[in-house]
């Protein structure tokens, strides 16, 4: 079984691997910041599947815990200080290519 | 550890992969941000949702499972917030749809 969760977690980490394409070409900067948000959210799964993988679950279990609700702060205070009239984004970051 | 746990175990983290290779996909090949942001609230979110539960199988009813729950309800909580956020900061800044009226004047 930990064969299993082994070659889950590769796969898991090539799909993880797709959105920075988003990231680096992204057109808006929104673009590149739901592309972070994607990474981080899938980077979620692959330590509990690496908690399994050394069957130190226990141990892992907490780190994703605190990994989950630091990306979702981050996420938000961005999306939040980008809405705001401090954010002067240049005219490129907004419209679309 | 009995054989259906492993093997309802097995089927849940291969279905929650290839939703999530569905969102990777998503997020490339997909027109403009808005339609983007589809791609990774729901087939990202669905994903996750169903490879934590397929490792819960595979625990059973221990602490560390409990714990894994709580994961699976703060993901399916906060995924979504994060992405609406996202994409009403961008309706505040100004993105255009892909298929509003003034890009579609633009592709005539």
């Amino acid at each position: 079984m930990e064969q299993f969760f082994l070659y889950s977690a590769v796969a898991l980490t090539i799909i993880i691997a797709v959105p920075m394409y988003r990231v680096v070409k992204g057109p808006t900067i929104f673009d590149r910041m739901l592309a972070t948000n994607a990474i981080a959210t899938k980077t979620i799964v692959l330590i509990c599947l690496i908690g399994f993988i050394f069957g130190r679950i226990d141990m892992f279990i907490d780190i994703t815990l605190a990994y989950a609700i630091l990306g979702f702060i981050g996420a938000l205070i961005v999306a939040k200080y980008l809405s705001s009239e401090k954010a002067k984004l240049k005219r490129e970051e907004v419209t679309h290519d | 550890m009995t054989e259906l746990q492993i093997i309802f175990s097995v089927i849940f983290v291969l279905l929650g992969i290839l939703f999530m290779l569905a969102g990777s996909i998503g997020m490339l090949r997909l027109p403009d941000f808005y339609s983007r942001t589809h791609a990774v609230s729901k087939s990202d979110t669905l994903g996750i949702i169903f490879v934590i539960s397929g490792l819960v199988i595979y625990e059973g009813f221990t602490q560390s499972g409990l714990k894994l729950l709580l994961i699976v309800l703060f993901i399916a909580l906060s995924n979504p917030i994060g992405t609406h956020a996202l994409a009403r900061a961008a309706i505040q800044k100004g993105v255009k749809p892909f298929f509003s009226e003034k890009s579609a004047e633009d592709n005539q």
